[in-house]
């Protein structure tokens, strides 16, 4: 990075910490937290939309569509992240393999499975065998957003299935009394009321899953946890400039500092969107803000 | 944009159907296993391995792409096609060949050893670490000692370090550099133990063409002698040569 780290050995510490800051490897583990952001940007709402899915589902009138919608929650829910996380996506990749094998080469007169492998055509890959390595990169990256949107969504559909049914009856009654129809009363009158009943749930999984993205290395997505325990590992001479000995505890501790903040700026936000879902609202909450208000 | 899309993907289906010859094989590894393979301080893999590949390539004529995966889900990731060979380190065992093949053994059989921070520890019965799904794992299992599993060989050597562990027992070539750096700290303990049928490539069973080529490659690197002088450049004089 900078012109004096041509031979570390002889810098003074101040500069022999700046040139081993900037390796390439410490960028990456910078890039990692950018990484970790931006998952976690498109996961939320995608597993909220997923939730909102499943619980509309699982509250349908219709059955099939409301015991999909609960053997979704049930299933997911119960199946442990890191058994799902190792084997829906494979599988998750095969069966699109799968698809697009039927679609490109439907003259493959060979098994898609022999034994323990799994094989399709070189044309069938998903990405291509031969793409650039940030088109496998983006690839696992939404493989990731997608299994985390899956299971998060699961129990964020269980979040709000509640929460649907917490909004209180009087108010129901009293929209069809106005006349509304079932699907005007659950998009004008449940949906409106619902967070504020589901924002405490919804808040525990946006903590719980700030913290699961460990995970990701499991896809194959290089986390800013696992950049941190192979930084710290211990480094001998022979197979680095900057040989130093077990400090996995001051790069956890970077990573405490940065979950500890994160945590209370998500904290900060919530209280306020808190304050404004309750605003008006029939809960105690609602109440005590009309009390100070008045 | 539009239509840069439709180009690349016009682009990437003709190359997909005219690619069967050309197309580029990707070499799985742990990148956390020095010498074998590691992560410079460019954050690119490295190491013995990093240069044999490379080398074995080029022979075999193939386009190579390195690809990081954890120890864990290595096998899985190789039948399921993440990617085409491992190039990990891997001991050749019975029962990995069961799943997998390998080619023929680019590093012989190799001793594996105890490391602990005192000689007097017994092997036999303290609590030794290994890394998981590691022929040294299976083996502290079946010798009556406590096992201790790792998902890194970097945790097996530090739970040595910070006495959770009596000894390690691992790869003696991944342990040499690191006795040697720990100024007399860490120690060689009991008799050196000989497992496996040497490091070799493994790949999906079905594909015998690839591991016929690398196999080839691997027999000219040995053939002359070029094989020898990399190992001897990663791992030292004092190591077993083909």
């Amino acid at each position: 990075m900078f012109s004096f780290c041509t031979d570390p050995a002889t810098l003074s510490d101040f500069a022999w910490m700046a040139c081993y800051l900037t390796t390439g490897k410490h960028m990456s583990f910078y890039y990692a937290f950018g990484t970790v952001l931006v998952l976690l940007a498109i996961t939320a709402p995608t597993a909220l939309a997923f939730g909102f899915a499943g619980a509309s589902a699982a509250r349908s009138r219709f059955l099939p569509l409301s015991l999909f919608g609960k053997g979704y929650i049930a299933i997911v829910r119960g199946v442990p992240d890191i058994a799902f996380f190792l084997f829906f996506v494979i599988a998750l990749d095969q069966g699109l393999e799968y698809l697009k094998h039927q679609w490109v080469c439907p003259d493959w007169d060979q098994p898609v499975r022999q034994g323990n492998d799994f094989i399709v055509c070189q044309a069938a890959k998903v990405p291509l065998g031969n793409s650039a390595q940030w088109v496998h990169k983006t690839y696992s990256f939404f493989v990731a957003v997608f299994t985390f949107a899956i299971v998060f969504g699961a129990f964020a559909a269980n979040v709000l299935f509640g929460a649907m049914r917490a909004v209180p009856r009087a108010q129901l009654e009293t929209a069809e009394a106005y006349g509304m129809t079932q699907r005007q009363t659950f998009w004008r009158i449940v949906v409106p009321q619902m967070w504020v009943y589901a924002l405490p749930g919804l808040s525990n999984l946006w903590m719980v899953l700030i913290k699961s993205t460990p995970l990701l290395f499991l896809l194959g997505v290089e986390d800013i946890v696992y950049w941190a325990r192979e930084l710290g590992g211990s480094k001998t001479p022979r197979f680095t400039d900057y040989p130093h000995g077990d400090w996995r505890m001051w790069y956890f501790l970077v990573l405490l500092v940065f979950y500890l903040a994160f945590t209370r700026v998500s904290e900060v936000v919530l209280d306020r969107v808190m304050a404004r879902l309750t605003l008006g609202q029939a809960t105690t909450g609602g109440e005590a803000q009309r009390r100070a208000e008045a | 944009m539009k239509k840069m899309i439709l180009t690349t993907t016009a682009l990437a289906l003709t190359a997909g159907m005219a690619l069967a010859q050309s197309q580029t094989i990707r070499m799985g590894t742990e990148g956390a296993y020095p010498p074998y393979n590691f992560l410079n301080d460019k954050g690119e893999v490295d190491g013995f391995e990093r240069e044999l590949g490379d080398e074995l390539c080029t022979r075999a004529e193939l386009t190579c792409e390195w690809v990081t995966t954890d120890w864990d889900g290595i096998i899985p990731n190789l039948v399921s096609g993440n990617y085409d060979t491992i190039i990990a380190g891997m001991s050749i065992t019975a029962e990995r060949d069961e799943v997998i093949d390998f080619t023929q053994n680019y590093i012989p059989p190799a001793a594996s050893a105890y490391v602990a921070l005192s000689a007097d520890v017994d092997v036999a019965s303290g609590v030794i670490s290994a890394q998981a799904s590691t022929i040294q794992a299976g083996y502290v299992a079946e010798s009556g000692a406590t096992l201790l599993e790792f998902a890194t060989p970097e945790e097996t050597v530090a739970s040595v370090r910070n006495g959770e562990a009596d000894a390690v027992f691992a790869d003696k070539d991944y342990l040499v550099p690191i006795v040697e750096e720990s100024g007399g700290a860490l120690t060689f303990v009991a008799e050196d133990v000989q497992l496996g049928g040497g490091v070799g490539m493994g790949l999906r069973e079905s594909d015998t063409e690839l591991r016929d080529k690398f196999d080839a490659a691997i027999q000219s690197m040995k053939d002359d002698g070029t094989l020898n002088t990399l190992i001897v450049k990663w791992f030292g004089e004092d190591v077993d040569t083909f």
